[in-house]
């Protein structure tokens, strides 16, 4: 740091150096740094598969990657995606550094626990990577039985068990969440005056520790039969490898909302921040909240429903699954009347908003259609699948953490970011992404089935259509990581509450100091009090 | 309260407000660890359960190969090491370190003695030719593939039982540990209060186990 500085006021990020000093940090917002930075490295590695893959897929022909290369590359595209990115970056990245912030406590309830968490996290990932350089995994994220148990001859062991120790992280953070947001709450902070984005998170903890742990079961389950020769889902045996995927579809589908629920809370901080209002009907957005997580748990066997199950449980999971749909419009039209008169800051956490807003409707009423029962049967396994889930888990999920990441980069960093590279990259990986999924509903919609590495010639105009804009998507994830980085030594001093935001993170200084706030605040206001008549004087 | 202020207990981590809330903290972070371990042993009942209501009838016989008698010394085994937990819970509320380490060995005198008996058990198992795998061999003949589901099912759900007993008797040394030097007070013993709370959770997994595996085809012979 040659940067002069005439008087340095102790941060969490300056009052130690050594790199021991960050191994055993117990502080909550050095912890978050922590998965940040493993998080932005499996990103980066999951965007390498998916980089491969778009490119194999813009001819017809096999000519870049042989089936069993291709295979082996989205399965470790997904597992790094999902387990790695999706499930940590909001909750563990975010939440980690903002969420005692949020509520005016010092730390987590567990500071050794969350620390212990990041480890078990990291040691997970290295167990994939070392799969990965062993010659990964070829069965796709599913894990699927038999083919997983018997079949394949790839790593299933050593990628099981990463996924296996990763789960215990998310039980974990589900656990110190949960209790840091029943006991550590600042004198005044009522369940009421939880800012959205803490309901978001408790009811995602309540998710990772209600459905982690079956996962976890699961695949131990899973590794047993394939290590040590146990019959669990053997069918030659008489066991039922339907049974695996009903017990992995138990997790895995709540796990769709352990990745966007949190998202979802950060889009409620920043739409009221950047339209200067209260959130429109906020007990209504905050039990939308837990009411995703307790129907998330009943929707599962939506994934099965060309496995053979029986009709009327088919009919019921149907139908639940149309009723999920419910809390999350609700979310959407409160967010839309929340817009509603408002003075909009179009700034650059606020075009993510945008951007998520945009692609996640898509990405929900495509839901609808899957969940439909006739329908579903011809979707199936198509592309149709693909685009549906990254338009929620991608369109959605990551532009919520990149709004989160900007709108809390200041208070993290303590420094601002170029704002106008912000938007263009807004753009880009808006414009980007549905080039990209855009064409795949159609493709899915002609019957080209995924996860196959050649494809009917009359298919590759829309595929082609897609590869280029998974050019513009990873333009748009790159330029990010430049800025961002850039502003850590050059961005403007950032202020304690560049946006003239309300919420107790932003009475603090940026970056805040090691234990948080100089004294616990007493909160006698609600989450969203934002003096609507002020406006032009935040635009400073 | 200007004494409060003055007034820090050493156990007192930097926090929380004060030893309640840290207790408080505490019992609700094991209380929600506990759900996550009934819905991680909760995958096992049911995959348990699909394949006894398919598969009962070789279930009771193979049920019928484990040793009942040794089941059931464990199973009393474990309900008396619950007491001494409970007890030593009880003199650590009342600050009673003689009676808490004297209570705490005792509990762990009845775990180490439930996992030597389990361990003879899985020994015959091996002897009899019972572990699943290719040397898995099951008489009458026309019930051996639904057996070795069942021994499968035996050997993780009683394996992991077992792992939980060995961390639950690392927790006990650590707890014992902490009585002996004198952190554990009439003040501060929810330590050993959670601990407790962990040691009966096992106990009841293994209440659960017993009937289960031991005792299905006992009706039917």
């Amino acid at each position: 740091m040659e940067t002069m500085v005439v008087e340095k006021p102790v941060t969490y990020i300056n009052h130690a150096h050594t790199v021991s000093s960050w191994q055993l940090t117990k502080d909550h917002k050095r912890i978050g740094i922590l998965y940040l930075i493993v998080v932005s490295t499996a990103f980066a590695l999951g965007g390498i598969f998916a980089t491969l893959i778009r490119m194999e897929l813009t001819t017809p022909a096999g000519d870049l990657l042989s089936a069993d290369v291709y295979n082996r590359m989205f399965t470790m595209h997904g597992v790094t995606m999902v387990f790695f990115v999706l499930v940590p970056a909001v909750p563990a990245v975010l939440g980690n550094f903002v969420m005692p912030l949020m509520i005016g406590a010092r730390d987590v309830a567990f500071p050794r626990l969350n620390l212990l968490s990041w480890y078990v996290f990291t040691v997970g990932f290295l167990f994939t990577i070392a799969s990965m350089v062993l010659g990964g995994v070829d069965t796709g994220w599913t894990f699927y039985t038999p083919y997983s148990s018997q079949g394949s001859e790839s790593n299933v062991l050593i990628t099981g068990i990463g996924v296996f120790i990763t789960g215990f992280s998310s039980i974990l953070t589900g656990l110190n969440f949960m209790v840091t947001i029943h006991r550590m709450r600042a004198p005044g902070m009522t369940w009421f005056r939880l800012p959205l984005f803490i309901w978001a998170l408790y009811s995602t903890s309540l998710v990772m520790v209600l459905g982690t742990p079956v996962i976890a079961i699961t695949l131990l389950m899973l590794v047993l039969e394939r290590g040590l020769h146990l019959g669990i889902f053997d069918p030659r045996l008489g066991g039922d490898p339907v049974l695996f995927q009903h017990l992995f579809w138990f997790y895995s589908h709540p796990a769709v909302y352990i990745m966007i629920l949190p998202p979802m809370g950060v889009i409620s901080e920043v739409i009221a921040c950047f339209s200067r209002k209260n959130v429109f009907g906020y007990s209504f957005v905050a039990f939308s909240s837990l009411a995703i997580a307790v129907f998330g748990f009943l929707v599962w066997a939506h994934h099965l429903f060309v496995a053979g199950i029986s009709p009327y449980s088919a009919l019921i999971f149907s139908f639940l699954s149309f009723a999920v749909a419910i809390p999350s419009a609700v979310k959407t039209f409160n967010w839309t009347a929340t817009l509603y008169k408002g003075a909009i800051w179009w700034k650059t956490p606020m075009m993510f908003v945008f951007g998520f807003l945009g692609l996640f409707l898509v990405g929900g009423l495509t839901g609808v259609f899957l969940a439909s029962l006739g329908l579903d049967i011809h979707l199936t396994d198509t592309y149709f699948v693909v685009a549906h889930f990254h338009y929620i888990m991608v369109g959605g999920a990551i532009m919520g953490y990149f709004a989160g990441l900007h709108y809390w980069w200041p208070k993290m960093t303590g420094r601002m970011y170029n704002d106008t590279l912000g938007k263009l990259a807004a753009l880009l990986i808006f414009v980007g992404f549905n080039l990209t999924f855009g064409p795949q509903f159609i493709l899915g919609y002609l019957g080209m089935p995924r996860r196959y590495h050649v494809y009917p010639p009359e298919f590759q105009v829309l595929n082609v259509l897609s590869s280029a804009g998974a050019s513009i998507l990873g333009v748009g994830y790159l330029i990010p990581m430049v800025y961002l980085m850039w502003s850590l030594r050059y961005g403007r001093i950032a202020g304690s509450n560049p946006w003239g935001a309300v919420g107790l993170e932003w009475t603090t200084s940026s970056p805040p100091p090691t234990e948080n706030f100089a004294e616990t605040p007493i909160v006698t206001w609600d989450p969203y009090e934002y003096p609507a008549a002020d406006v032009e004087g935040h635009v400073a | 309260m200007p004494e409060a202020v003055h007034h820090h207990h050493p156990a007192l981590a930097h926090h929380f407000d004060d030893l309640e809330q840290q207790k408080e903290a505490a019992t609700l972070g094991m209380w929600v660890f506990l759900v996550t371990e009934v819905l991680f042993f909760g995958g096992l009942f049911l995959v348990y359960t699909v394949y006894r209501a398919w598969y009962s009838e070789a279930f009771a016989v193979a049920s019928h190969e484990l040793d009942v008698t040794l089941g059931t010394i464990n199973t009393a085994v474990l309900i008396t090491s619950s007491l001494t937990m409970a007890l030593a819970v009880h003199a650590a509320q009342l600050g009673q370190r003689r009676l808490v380490i004297i209570f705490l060995v005792a509990t762990m005198a009845l775990g180490a003695a439930f996992l030597g008996i389990k361990s003879i058990e899985y020994y015959h198992k091996f002897t009899e030719h019972h572990v699943p795998g290719p040397s898995f061999a099951f008489e009458p003949h026309e019930y051996a593939r639904h057996a070795q589901i069942f021994f499968s099912l035996y050997f993780i759900m009683t394996g992991l039982h077992a792992l939980h007993m060995v961390i639950g008797l690392g927790i006990m040394t650590w707890m014992l540990w902490w009585a002996w030097r004198g952190t554990i007070t009439a003040e501060y013993y929810s330590p050993i209060e959670v601990s407790g709370l962990y040691w009966h959770f096992v106990d009841i997994v293994w209440i659960f186990l017993f009937p289960l595996l031991y005792l299905i085809g006992r009706h039917v012979h």
